[in-house]
């Protein structure tokens, strides 16, 4: 009878908001996780059709009239304040994007959904540190986006200093509160995923279901292991920049203000020193999910598996050794550029291993092109184009004519636009029915795929034409002469809204037709754990823990 | 093709007026439109970056190609109705190592010339003649000539209501948010040295025809050098996000041959707007009487 009692207790499950707001479950924090991250992917990625709308003829259109609209602005004023708003669009896109989309998204919403279930384990580490993981992630985004409505540069509303937010700029050229609310919110974004790259390390090293080695463990709960270790070791380098960064605004310090002794460059070397693996952070997870889905979908082991586990920590070891490549033109001694143009160039080898394996992981099966399929496809090879032009940009001599024109945005962008998103989507569609038990229509996911492959690389590809006639980034306005390739490049985005739009539009139809998904959808290729348990699966998963052969 | 293009636009553009700028609109370098490559290289150390920017895309575009063939290969032969029983392959250690070797070897066969490149960016081949500083403020930029008697100028975006005033009413040859209202001005042939700094946040002094760029950053100076070939007018943007006005704060560099340069310097050692007005006067001159020669 108490045993009983005690069982029923153990099984409790929480409802209504208590369920959500509370929630230790991995499972529904993974779900939250999601949630957040479609709802600040939608404006992040509005921001970015605000601003190919701006550069689609030359001239300053609409940030003008933005302003007008949103501050109130008249005149001459609206014509500045619009610039200053062109600016603070760039760098929310660009934070928004990274803290508050693909990291939500890959790490906080299917790594927590999947690891614990991947490795047999019935929930995460520490499950009350991932509920405050999550919940720091709302506030640290409205500050975020109320910094785009306090003042920053005189007559100027928001952070207009690039997500970069490079000193001075970001502090005596903008004295105004902005600045201090994005830093606030890094910080809080910071920790939150300090916390959760804690929470998963641990997770993973001490919850292993009897039988699962590191050598036998699923290259996603890899490839977020070696992502929380970059988190961890990276994080708190960013937190002590932009700590400088605020108390030099604010309380007088003058670590990059170099009248008083300070150096404008130390941030810049703290900044990569983060900003570097934080790329591989956003890209990691994705390289563990298309490893799944590849496999999944051609019936066949991962191609040379330790391969792949070992590669993904080489590209993590040696992502932490090659930062001042973003800093080329900023004076760096020519031994100095010399050294980060080898070391960025070792980082070819592991990602090349990669992309040839996952292509022998396909040959020789038996391919369907499911939705997801369809996107890790899209993904291997839209990767690769990002990645041989990274390999280009990796020559600092060669960096000299490219470095901060649109060919760097082209590139990272299909490695990260084109990479980690679509990375995202097809895990999306991959999981998706295991999540929720519900099969979407294929045939949604299929037009949301090409509609966004379509729309993505008339994007991206005519930047790379901009980049290489010299026109330089984070511009409200250019030379008439680049009108054309901008054109195209502010259609692809339209085009890529729809994709969104479609998007969401298949989440709600499947939830609407409730086509019931079953366990394993998939077939005999999805032999991860995930897929024996039903769909969606139970509260609490692994009562009895799996045994690995 | 592209120059095939440009030199078509730039026919139909003069053919309804006289042919007063053939001889500079044919040198100044700037974006053109639909451009798909560099800009037109004006200093050898441009070529040599040109040169080993196709070098590296004798390797990506195969690297690349041969990625989408084999994906197409594994869709089309290994469809799942095309080959309904998979293998069970996971391994094979030779092609595992032909594809980390192979890798390296290309990337040796980028590096090596890549490291030349970049220790010739950094060896002038003569010490610089002619010394400039440049300062960059929000937004505009400050020149000082470094000689015998220092003297500066500064340089701001052209704005469309002073062309007239300023004789630069030529859209071709002065373009919108390139032009200026003062150039940098350098004789051909001579190496120049730049010296680059800012007053308040961090600029970048850039000349894509050059094949220079290097930021201007408060409480430091950096040096880069330069060696036109060309007499003309070249033009650059500010390359590092620099606040409100970061789009409108051109780099215009007008390269004129000895004889022009000492009498400009002389000038404008006292007088720079008188220097450039006759600078513009001399080489419009010299332009008219090569039009008519033709």
């Amino acid at each position: 009878m108490a045993e009983a009692a005690a069982h029923d207790h153990g099984d409790h499950r929480p409802h209504g908001w208590v369920r959500w707001v509370y929630s230790t479950n991995h499972k529904d924090i993974g779900t939250l996780y999601l949630i957040f991250a479609i709802m600040a992917g939608v404006i992040g990625g509005a921001l970015s059709v605000a601003i190919r709308l701006e550069l689609q003829e030359p001239g300053i259109q609409i940030f003008s009239g933005l302003a007008q609209m949103v501050y109130g602005m008249q005149g001459d004023a609206a014509i500045d304040g619009g610039k200053s708003m062109y600016n603070a669009f760039g760098a929310a896109h660009g934070l928004i994007m990274i803290f508050f989309m693909v990291m939500p998204a890959l790490i906080g919403g299917f790594a927590n959904w999947m690891v614990p279930i991947m490795i047999g384990a019935p929930d995460m580490a520490f499950p009350r540190m991932n509920n405050i993981s999550f919940w720091l992630l709302p506030p640290a985004f409205i500050l975020l986006l109320s910094s785009m409505f306090v003042p920053s540069a005189p007559g100027a509303f928001g952070v207009g200093g690039g997500w970069t937010i490079y000193p001075p700029l970001s502090t005596s050229g903008q004295p105004g509160p902005a600045m201090d609310l994005a830093i606030l919110s890094i910080h809080i974004a910071g920790a939150s995923s300090i916390l959760g790259a804690i929470n998963f390390i641990t997770t993973i090293f001490n919850m292993r279901a009897p039988g699962m080695t590191l050598h036998k463990m699923p290259l996603f709960a890899w490839a977020v292991l070696i992502t929380a270790f970059l988190l961890l070791l990276s994080l708190p380098v960013l937190a002590g920049g932009i700590t400088m960064l605020l108390t030099d605004r604010n309380f007088g310090t003058a670590f990059f203000v170099p009248d008083q002794g300070g150096d404008p460059l130390l941030f810049q070397h703290l900044f990569w020193f983060f900003g570097h693996p934080e790329v591989y952070i956003l890209i990691l997870p994705g390289f563990g999910i298309i490893s799944h889905i590849v496999s999944t979908f051609s019936k066949k082991p991962v191609f040379g598996y330790l391969g792949m586990a070992y590669a993904m920590v080489a590209i993590g070891a040696v992502g932490f050794i090659v930062w001042a490549h973003h800093m080329y033109t900023t004076g760096l001694s020519l031994d100095t550029q010399r050294y980060f143009v080898f070391a960025t160039m070792v980082i070819a080898v592991p990602t090349g291993v990669k992309i040839f394996s996952w292509i022998a992981t396909m040959w020789g099966g038996s391919i369907s092109f499911k939705p997801p399929m369809l996107w890790a496809l899209g993904f291997i090879f839209l990767f690769t184009i990002g990645g041989v032009t990274g390999v280009q940009l990796a020559n600092a001599g060669l960096d000299r004519s490219l470095h901060d024109t649109y060919f760097v945005i082209a590139h990272f962008h299909y490695v990260l636009s084109l990479g980690a998103v679509f990375a995202i989507f097809a895990g999306w569609y991959y999981w998706f029915p295991k999540m929720t038990g519900y099969m979407y229509s294929p045939v949604i996911a299929n037009t949301h795929f090409w509609v966004t492959f379509v729309g993505v690389n008339l994007i991206f590809f005519p930047q790379h034409f901009l980049g290489l006639a010299g026109m330089p980034r984070r511009t409200v306005d250019y030379p008439d002469a680049f009108a054309g390739w901008n054109m195209i490049s502010s259609y692809g985005s339209y085009i890529a809204a729809v994709g969104v739009a479609i998007f969401l539009y298949g989440v709600f139809e499947a939830f609407q037709k409730k086509r019931v998904a079953g366990a394993n959808p998939w077939g005999e290729g999805a032999t991860t754990l995930e897929w024996q348990l039903p769909s969606p699966p139970p509260f609490h998963q692994w009562e009895q823990l799996p045994k690995i052969k | 093709m592209r120059k095939f293009l440009a030199s078509a636009e730039f026919l139909a553009g003069t053919a309804g007026s006289a042919v007063l700028f053939s001889g500079a609109a044919a040198h100044a370098d700037q974006p053109r439109a639909w451009e798909v490559s560099f800009q037109d290289p004006a200093t050898d150390m441009m070529r040599q970056i040109e040169r080993f920017g196709n070098y590296t895309m004798w390797f990506i575009v195969p690297i690349t190609v041969l990625v989408l063939v084999l994906l197409l290969v594994c869709i089309v032969r290994f469809r799942a109705s095309a080959n309904p029983v998979p293998s069970r392959t996971s391994h094979n250690t030779l092609i595992e190592v032909i594809w980390t070797v192979g890798p390296v070897i290309v990337l040796l066969l980028i590096a090596i010339p890549s490291f030349q490149l970049l220790t010739a960016q950094y060896t002038p081949p003569e010490e610089a003649k002619l010394t400039v500083k440049a300062t960059g403020n929000q937004w505009n930029w400050d020149y000082e000539y470094q000689v015998d008697k220092t003297f500066s100028f500064n340089s701001a975006v052209l704005q469309d209501g002073d062309r007239a005033k300023a004789g630069k009413q030529d859209r071709n040859l002065y373009p919108r948010l390139l032009a200026v209202d003062n150039e940098l001005v350098v004789p051909v042939n001579t190496t120049t040295r730049v010296l680059i700094t800012a007053t308040d946040v961090i600029h970048s002094f850039a000349v894509p025809s050059f094949g220079i760029k290097m930021d201007a950053v408060p409480g430091r100076t950096n040096e880069t050098w330069f060696k036109a070939e060309k007499e003309g007018l070249y033009y650059g943007q500010c390359s590092q996000l620099c606040g409100k006005d970061h789009a409108f704060m051109p780099i215009a560099v007008r390269v004129v041959s000895d004889a022009q340069f000492k009498t400009w310097l002389e000038t404008a050692k006292t007088d720079v707007p008188a220097a450039n007005k006759a600078l513009m006067a001399e080489i419009d001159g010299t332009n008219k009487v090569a039009a008519a020669g033709n």
